[in-house]
């Protein structure tokens, strides 16, 4: 059982929660990931460590309600007990001095981008970010994200906030203006998957972050599965990074939608038992 | 109470044989009478009804059955029996005890060495063990005497009993030692080392106790009630448990030792299953064994209360012919498959799994599709898988496990419709705790590499056993030297 010492919405559907893990607080880094079990009958859902204080022995998960398990998850209040947070789990992103790290995130994939563009600031990079959102009230992080950026660039669908377009516009944009050594891009795996192949055109290595669906969490079961240069791999022991070029996300968005309907049906029967 | 520590074996075993008691019983029916009898049968859920819920296949043998089968047991001079316990069971006086009936002292003296009686009495393969070292079959070529059911009884008995015996426990000697997995491997050092005198802690990775005792095995075999209640008695042997902690991340091995862990045990399984490597391997509706079971085991997926969701068809292939393919096929049956088939590369005969698995599965309307082997899957629109190409196989020359190889039959390729596969093919040692700790010493497979007499690793206070060593055997084999690396333990740390 893990205490939630703060929690804040930060948009209508996404909340930001400091849980109490004074273990995992300590030993991540960025790149890793939890899973979170709320309730008894809960599902066990991976969720990316945003941050953590390791004086307070907290980790910050940034979370969207999507369905049944996200929303649960969200009713839960400070001082209210998480079941079970076990952690952190997967590889931790591989940070080098390249040059000019492009970090790119869309959506709540910017929560784990955080940690990545810190790593790669600290260790001496020019990092440029890209934040996109549908619109100017779902841009997460960009007072964080500016501190350790040399340049932010924001993009919205609808032009509320930054330039008008799509995650894509704006890491062109800087692709065109300069040198890139190295990208990293995370968010929803269809945002994931054009940007890869925006920076493949520039032949920019690319990393992504994949946010497959998992049941356990240390290889034992191999529901995130996924085909990277044609090979099956485990995203929770051999990832969740993998070069972005090699990973194909169609598999990925067909895999990730294995269970739409019942997750619908399970999110539907909550919220009307909710009322 | 350790028989190891007092005297030898078979001292200690004709000591016991020599009490009163014991001689009375042998005297008390003589032995042609014994050999007379019949084995009692298990009594079992009628296939038809069994078929369609969740509940134990097997009953348990009533008070009477149980008595009765106990006088076969000829309580011989040389129990050639105990020879095939992987933990050394005192099988005799254990089954003297059920004559007698004195069922308390039976279940007492199974866990003087079984940590877990009520599990290995369902799903210890006896036949292979106990059973097959049996007077009875080794020079009657009789069926042997149903240890495993009176095994089963005996832990029964007690724990309905109401009355459940804590094993004698040695005043505590203030050492800390780490267990990490709480499968049967980690349950049974567990178990031991706290009847040392150690101060146990077993770390588990996922959220609830028992390992593959839950995740894996389904409840119409091995109910996790039972699990539970032998977890308790270790819990009231002293014994500290810690979900949700994996050895090597959540906190590192010198953490642990700084903590003051003195050594530890490493019993953390195969955790990585096996894929083929065909194409449309990846389609939804493919699952691993490990996956499709824990969904529903552990995770309750298909139950009211429970989130999990779990895609399980009208139509499920089940690859693969051992223990853990008779489990994912028939739980396919339970929930609802109107064709539930094992698709084996071998034939019949080849088969890894029970027999009375096997035959359990055929009695419910498994359908068995041997030597033939999957070599694609095809999915639908949505990526769902529809149907698998399957080859027909025939068997040639034996291989290296001395068991005839599969050979295909060129362009004998033919369709199958199926909505749901289920990949039972093995499982590969999970790299975490290697990653963790680069001195440890592995195999060519990845598993852990130990001393055969006390399990200890390369790395001096770490020791291993069950999966990650063996990669991927039985519960017994894994409590076995789980049993083995506690004794080892010991010595290493008195010995320093």
């Amino acid at each position: 059982m893990n205490k939630i010492i703060r929690k804040e919405f930060l948009s209508e559907n996404v909340f930001r929660m400091e849980i109490e893990a004074p273990r995992i607080a300590q030993s991540r880094k960025a790149g890793h990931f939890v899973i979170v079990r709320t309730g008894e009958g809960g599902e066990r859902i991976p969720l990316t460590i945003a941050d953590a204080d390791t004086r307070a022995g907290t980790i910050t998960l940034i979370v969207q309600k999507v369905g049944c398990s996200s929303a649960k998850l969200s009713k839960l209040n400070e001082g209210d007990y998480v079941q079970d947070v076990v952690g952190p789990l997967g590889n931790a992103t591989h940070i080098e001095k390249a040059g000019t790290v492009l970090c790119a995130g869309g959506g709540v994939g910017v929560a784990p981008l955080f940690p990545i563009v810190q790593a790669f600031k600290r260790a001496g990079n020019r990092v440029v970010t890209v934040l996109a959102a549908r619109t100017a009230g779902l841009l997460l992080y960009e007072k964080e994200m500016k501190e350790f950026s040399d340049d932010l660039i924001l993009v919205t669908d609808d032009g509320s906030r930054g330039r008008k377009g799509l995650v894509t516009d704006g890491m062109e944009e800087v692709i065109l203006r300069e040198t890139v050594h190295q990208a990293v891009v995370i968010g929803p795996a269809v945002m994931m998957k054009y940007a890869a192949m925006l920076t493949r055109k520039y032949n920019i290595p690319t990393l992504a972050s994949l946010n497959t669906i998992m049941v356990d969490g240390t290889g034992m079961c191999g529901a995130c599965r996924c085909s990277v240069d044609g090979k099956t791999r485990f995203v929770c022991v051999d990832g969740p990074e993998f070069d972005a070029h090699q990973v194909d996300f169609d598999e990925m968005l067909r895999r990730m939608s294995a269970y739409r309907e019942e997750e619908e049906t399970a999110y539907r029967n909550y919220l009307i038992h909710e009322q | 109470m350790n028989r190891y520590t007092q005297m030898n074996t078979t001292e200690y075993l004709k000591s016991e044989r020599s009490h009163a008691w014991r001689e009375e019983l042998r005297k008390s029916v003589r032995a042609a009478d014994r050999t007379k009898r019949e084995r009692v049968a298990m009594p079992e859920q009628l296939p038809a009804i069994r078929a369609a819920n969740h509940l134990e296949v097997n009953l348990g043998l009533g008070v009477e059955e149980a008595v009765g089968e106990a006088v076969r047991c000829l309580d011989c001079p040389d129990p050639t029996c105990i020879s095939g316990c992987p933990v050394g069971v005192n099988i005799p006086k254990f089954i003297k005890y059920i004559e007698g009936r004195n069922f308390g002292e039976a279940a007492r003296t199974l866990k003087e060495t079984n940590a877990l009686p009520a599990v290995c009495g369902r799903v210890c393969p006896q036949e292979v063990q106990c059973e097959s070292q049996c007077f009875y079959t080794l020079k009657l070529k009789k069926t042997p005497v149903a240890i495993g059911n009176l095994e089963r009884f005996a832990a029964d008995y007690e724990r309905t009993s109401g009355n459940l015996s804590i094993p004698a426990v040695a005043p505590s000697n203030g050492v800390k030692v780490a267990v990490v997995g709480s499968g049967p491997a980690g349950l049974a050092a567990a178990g031991d080392l706290a009847k040392l005198g150690y101060g146990v802690t077993v770390f588990e990775a996922l959220h609830e106790i028992g390992g593959v005792l839950k995740y894996g095995i389904p409840e119409f075999r091995l109910p996790n009630v039972i699990v539970d209640v032998e977890i308790d008695n270790l819990r009231r042997m002293g014994v500290c448990f810690e979900t949700n902690f994996i050895v090597g991340k959540t906190g590192a091995f010198d953490d642990l030792r700084a903590e003051g862990f003195k050594a530890f045990f490493i019993g953390s399984g195969a955790g990585l299953p096996n894929f083929m490597n065909i194409p449309g391997e990846n389609c939804t509706g493919v699952f691993s064994s490990n996956e499709y079971l824990t969904r529903i085991n552990l995770m309750g997926a298909g139950r009211q209360e429970y989130d999990t969701p779990v895609l399980s068809g009208k139509n499920v292939a089940v690859i693969g012919g051992g223990n853990t393919a008779m489990d994912s096929v028939r739980t396919a049956k339970r929930l609802g498959a109107h064709r539930a088939v094992i698709v084996y590369r071998r034939s019949m005969d080849e088969m890894p799994a029970r027999r009375e698995e096997i035959h359990h599965a055929q009695q419910e309307g498994v359908e068995f599709m041997c030597l033939h082997n999957p070599v694609a899957y095809l999915a639908d629109e949505k990526g769902r898988v529809k149907q698998m190409q399957l080859q027909k196989m025939e068997l040639g020359e034996p291989d290296a496990s001395g068991r005839r190889r599969p050979v295909p039959i060129e362009g004998s390729e033919f369709p199958v419709d199926v909505d749901t596969v289920v990949v039972s093919v093995g499982v590969s040692p999970n790299p975490l705790i290697s990653k963790a700790i680069p001195a440890l010493k592995v195999s060519r497979w990845g598993t852990l590499t130990v001393d055969q007499e006390t399990m200890q690793t390369s790395v001096p206070d770490i020791f291993a056993g069950g999966d990650i060593v063996r990669g991927g055997a039985t519960v017994i084999l894994a409590m076995g030297d789980g049993r083995k690396a506690a004794a080892g333990i010991h010595a290493y740390l008195q010995g320093r």
